[in-house]
């Protein structure tokens, strides 16, 4: 176990490193900076200004300056667009709220997949199953950005139930949607993993001795059906804090809720390279640490993937 | 089984000259595929949907009443009341919140998001490939390297490089085009991999190399050709992939440029006009846009069920 935790690290961190130094050198190479607009500035304050912000140094040594900033005070830098306010503060801002709906949307789609994949597969061929069926279907192939607009046009415009967008601090009804938004095709396809590992379960030898013995059928299903059917969907929660992650972006921008991804797309479009470095490099280490954390979690659980 | 596709055996009849026996036909693999992927009714109707929709997107423009940067003078700043999809005005599929004709931008748009997603997946098809088959074919150290090597990038989350790189070197076709390529043969060389470890152990492979066939040359001749089958699946069903990772770059602004647009972009502008009542502006490209991906998935599936080995 602890050999696989370790050959798991030796893939992150060299991983990590990478992406750094790909981000770092992309931005570096990109023709222009933050400080060549369309005013011509006097070289002396270019000068000034690249100092201010370490862009005098070699660039090798500002690679290595950037890298130990952050593993060692975990600091990104200044902002190169509001002169005020240092990355740090920036993701300090956005993140609480991409995590406050991450995290519901995570345990919404856990939650409501998981059971409603062992209903439909208990009950199969009922209508709660072709119910389950259909959400699996319909969560396929709407992408996040799709079901946002949707959201908004039938709760917000049509029947003005909930604000189309803001944070107000995380108020319910201003979560609602992008919770709603963020979770459907994981809930569906978690749905979709449980029924039919479900369904392969109940219909092994160990379940029909369990009710030959005169277990009850509920007690069958949670106490010796629940368990080894959830393994499939524990190796599919890395790709769902993956997608995650990357939905954020999304949600945020189009329900304006002030969190990370919103952050970063504005960035990008204002050509403030340093927060859009910081965060790229966040969010990348956070998927990164993800996926480490649910492989080793899923080798935990089952180890015959412990090769 | 389809009935016409028995092989008659030649009867032996008293004069052979005058009914001379009809030749045999044998069948290959590929025809036994397409038989099956005929019978398969919704990959068919798929594929059909497919090649209409791109006949569509070449025939279209002839009928269209606006070109693409056209701006309708008349109905701007009425676009809510006048831009509506009507016969008479000649914008079939209504006007954007700018007054140009959306029937046009979603043709283009329809071009643009198949181009992206049939373009990178031919880059991954070749990049893959070669590169699977390479790494499975000598194995080893070589092997191990490269396949480590896709491991770490593939683990790297690429759409915010990708992003990271629109910015950079501008919103481009070709740098989203890249980009894209960039990331899409990462799987593919895995698959290919995959399959490449079971071909090379096969007599025919050992037959080429006893004769003497140089090892890249059992590669490109015996081993590639080969592996047609599984790449032209995966092939398939990595093109609604990158069509949604392009829609999902544009939806965000940073991907397809002004004026040129992509599906993507007009789900994206029309999620903005929808609350004027605009609705068409979200309607059609969200239609064709999900048309096509439900086709290319149905299209994918069926061509896996006809070409997979395991299958049979």
């Amino acid at each position: 176990m602890i050999l696989f935790v370790l050959k798991r690290l030796a893939i992150a961190i060299p991983t990590l490193l990478v992406l750094i130094i790909l981000s770092f050198v992309l931005m570096k190479v990109a023709p222009g900076n933050p400080f060549t607009g369309e005013k011509n500035l006097p070289r002396d304050v270019l000068n000034n200004i690249y100092a201010r912000y370490g862009l005098d140094k070699p660039l090798w040594q500002q690679l290595l300056e950037y890298i130990w900033n952050i593993v060692a005070h975990f600091d990104f830098g200044p902002s190169f667009k509001y002169k005020d306010r240092s990355v740090n503060e920036i993701i300090a801002q956005g993140f609480p709220v991409t995590l406050t709906y991450g995290f519901w949307a995570f345990i919404v789609a856990a939650g409501i997949g998981i059971s409603m994949g062992v209903i439909a597969a208990v009950k199969q061929n009922s209508w709660a199953d072709y119910l389950a069926v259909g959400v699996t279907i319909g969560g396929q192939v709407i992408p996040n950005f799709v079901l946002a607009p949707i959201l908004v046009l039938i709760f917000t415009l049509w029947l003005h139930w909930l604000p189309g967008g803001g944070w107000n601090d995380g108020k319910w009804n201003y979560v609602v949607m992008p919770v709603i938004a963020l979770s459907a095709t994981y809930l569906a396809n978690i749905a979709r993993i449980t029924r039919s590992s479900m369904l392969e379960v109940l219909h092994s030898n160990f379940i029909r001795t369990a009710r030959a013995k005169g277990l009850p059928g509920w007690k069958v299903v949670i106490k010796h059906a629940l368990k080894p059917a959830l393994l499939p969907v524990v190796s599919y929660l890395g790709p769902v804090f993956v997608g995650m992650i990357t939905g954020s972006v999304v949600i945020d921008l189009y329900f304006s809720t002030g969190g990370i991804g919103q952050w970063f797309v504005n960035s990008a479009l204002n050509r403030d390279y340093s927060t859009m470095l910081g965060v790229t490099i966040l969010l990348g280490a956070l998927t990164i640490a993800g996926n480490l954390v649910v492989d080793v979690l899923y080798a935990w659980i089952d180890p015959k993937i412990r090769y | 089984m389809l009935a016409e596709t028995r092989v008659e055996t030649p009867t032996r009849s008293a004069e052979p000259e005058l009914a001379p026996a009809a030749p045999i036909k044998g069948r290959s693999l590929w025809q036994d595929a397409g038989a099956r992927f005929v019978r398969n009714r919704a990959a068919l109707v798929s594929v059909i949907v497919l090649v209409t929709i791109v006949l569509f997107t070449f025939v279209g423009p002839f009928f269209a009443a606006w070109s693409i940067e056209k701006i309708d003078w008349s109905i701007i700043g009425m676009v809510a009341q006048k831009g509506q999809p009507s016969l008479a005005t000649g914008h079939y599929f209504g006007a954007d919140e700018v007054g140009r004709d959306l029937y046009s931008r979603v043709i283009q748009g329809t071009q643009i998001s198949l181009a992206v997603g049939i373009l990178g997946s031919a880059v991954a098809v070749i990049v893959g490939t070669l590169y699977g088959a390479v790494a499975g074919y000598f194995g080893g150290r070589l092997d191990s390297a490269m396949m480590r090597f896709v491991d770490i990038i593939y683990s790297i989350p690429f759409l915010f490089i990708l992003i990271l790189m629109l910015i950079m070197f501008g919103r481009s076709f070709v740098v989203l085009f890249m980009g894209i390529g960039l990331i899409s043969w990462l799987g593919m060389s895995r698959v290919v991999r995959g399959q490449t470890l079971t071909l090379k152990n096969r007599e025919f492979v050992e037959a080429a190399i006893a004769t003497g066939v140089k090892p890249l040359a059992v590669v490109f001749r015996h081993i590639v050709p080969n592996l047609l089958g599984i790449v032209v699946v995966y092939a398939t069903l990595l093109i609604p992939e990158i069509i949604l990772l392009e829609s999902f770059i544009s939806f965000l602004g940073l991907g397809i440029q002004e004026p040129n647009t992509s599906l993507g972009a007009l789900i994206s502008d029309g999620a903005q006009t929808m609350q004027y009542g605009e609705l068409w502006q979200l309607g059609f490209p969200l239609a064709f846009f999900v048309v096509i991906l439900f086709s290319f998935f149905f299209a994918g599936d069926g061509l896996r069920d006809a070409l997979d080995p395991k299958d049979r």
